[in-house]
């Protein structure tokens, strides 16, 4: 074997262990890397209210309920489970019902009493008139595609 | 093979000379076709609204930030393997460019995340793992440059390149790996692009237009490597050998 192909030979070996040890090391950790919990995890794993966390979902539809003094109470869903959340303070722009939402606070009592609110922005990009058009002629699949299992 | 015939320094100038004012041409050209339909000829989004227009300049810099890092990548593995000369120097002049568009991609991410999501930064895995991008381009320019000579430094940033090039499938696939604010993938997905035309229209000629830009800087940088490396050699052979011709002696007392 030549020195360049021993050298092949070795860099290419390298790269497979090294790739195979990312892949184990980011699948041990996968629970640290994940952003955020959808209902259902939060529902199934339950943490106790001293862990502060994040939920991610869609906004149900009709459930925003503005309270006044900057209270808002609202239901984040991932179509399979429901969870209700209690968030005071400023929502952002994107904040819509049917559109992503990430909470970050604690869930105590079955509630999740939030701090704070990020919008989640979906894949599509579309002109207003062609998302008007698309929701007229019945095709619209905007909420019910929903990211998180 | 057709790179060993370019390990030629001079033979590759050549080349270059070629390329570089059609490479300096199509930047221009589609830079200026391209932010006219970016800023000009294009609709708002039916969600963000004007904001829309930051995704031209943030998604092809991002795009390029991973191009640049698996062209740095493949570049230093030839010049570790094969010991081409020309592949060292295009790797070590292709990490300032992909840092600088790893840079654009994080800061316009940055801008368009506070009106949309209401926050400039999240710990998110897709911008973490872009954050670690910039580092590793970083990191391997300071080991590049960190030893006298070039030919060691180049081989030690090129271990270091090789051993970060994990980090690029993580970057593109975090999104669907794990839940993340980032959005996932609207142009290279599975289905189709989920962008309407009025938009990838301006987005492909941004993304060319970037492209088009980095093949142009590099081939000026690696210019700039290939002649720094004959001012070293002239002035080696000044204090090793014996006296170079007259023409390329430097004044005394210049260092």
């Amino acid at each position: 074997m030549k020195r360049k192909h021993k050298r092949l030979t070795f860099v290419g070996i390298a790269l497979l262990l090294l790739g195979t040890a990312a892949a184990l090391i980011l699948t041990a950790f996968e629970d640290n890397i994940v952003f955020f919990y959808s209902p259902t995890d939060l529902i199934d794993k339950n943490p106790g209210p001293d862990r502060r966390l994040r939920l991610g979902g869609l906004v149900e539809e009709n459930s925003v309920d503005k309270q006044g003094g900057g209270q808002v109470v609202f239901r984040v869903t991932d179509t399979a489970k429901t969870v209700n959340v209690r968030f005071k303070g400023l929502l952002p722009d994107l904040f819509r019902e049917g559109q992503g939402v990430v909470a970050e606070g604690r869930f105590i009592k079955g509630v999740f009493v939030a701090d704070d609110v990020l919008a989640k922005h979906d894949e599509n990009y579309m002109p207003p008139e062609v998302a008007e058009a698309l929701k007229k002629s019945g095709q619209w699949q905007g909420t019910e595609k929903a990211k998180s299992q | 093979m057709i790179f060993h015939k370019y390990a030629n320094p001079n033979r590759f100038l050549k080349l270059a000379t070629t390329i570089q004012p059609w490479a300096a041409g199509a930047t221009g050209l589609f830079f200026v076709t391209g932010l006219y339909f970016a800023l000009l000829a294009s609709p708002g989004d039916y969600q963000q609204g004007e904001t829309v227009r930051i995704m031209y300049v943030h998604v092809p810099a991002a795009w390029m930030a991973m191009f640049c890092y698996t062209a740095m990548a493949m570049a230093a593995a030839v010049g570790l393997i094969w010991k081409h000369p020309v592949a060292d120097l295009a790797a070590r002049s292709t990490a300032p460019i992909g840092a600088c568009f790893t840079f654009l991609a994080l800061f316009t991410g940055s801008l368009w995340g506070k009106p949309m999501w209401g926050t400039w930064w999240v710990w998110d895995a897709r911008l973490t793992s872009v954050l670690i991008l910039f580092f590793l381009y970083l990191g391997y320019m300071a080991l590049a440059n960190a030893f006298d000579d070039p030919a060691r430094g180049s081989k030690a940033a090129a271990i270091l390149a090789l051993v970060g090039a994990v980090n690029v499938p993580v970057i593109k696939f975090s999104v669907d790996w794990w839940n993340t604010l980032h959005q996932p993938a609207s142009v290279v997905k599975i289905g189709g692009p989920a962008i309407h035309s009025s938009m990838l229209v301006p987005l492909i000629l941004m993304a060319l237009a970037f492209k088009a830009y980095y093949i142009w800087v590099l081939l000026i940088r690696i210019r700039g490597e290939i002649n720094a490396g004959k001012i070293r050699a002239l002035r080696l052979r000044q204090v090793h050998g014996g006296p170079p011709p007259i023409a390329a002696r430097p004044s005394q007392g210049v260092n």
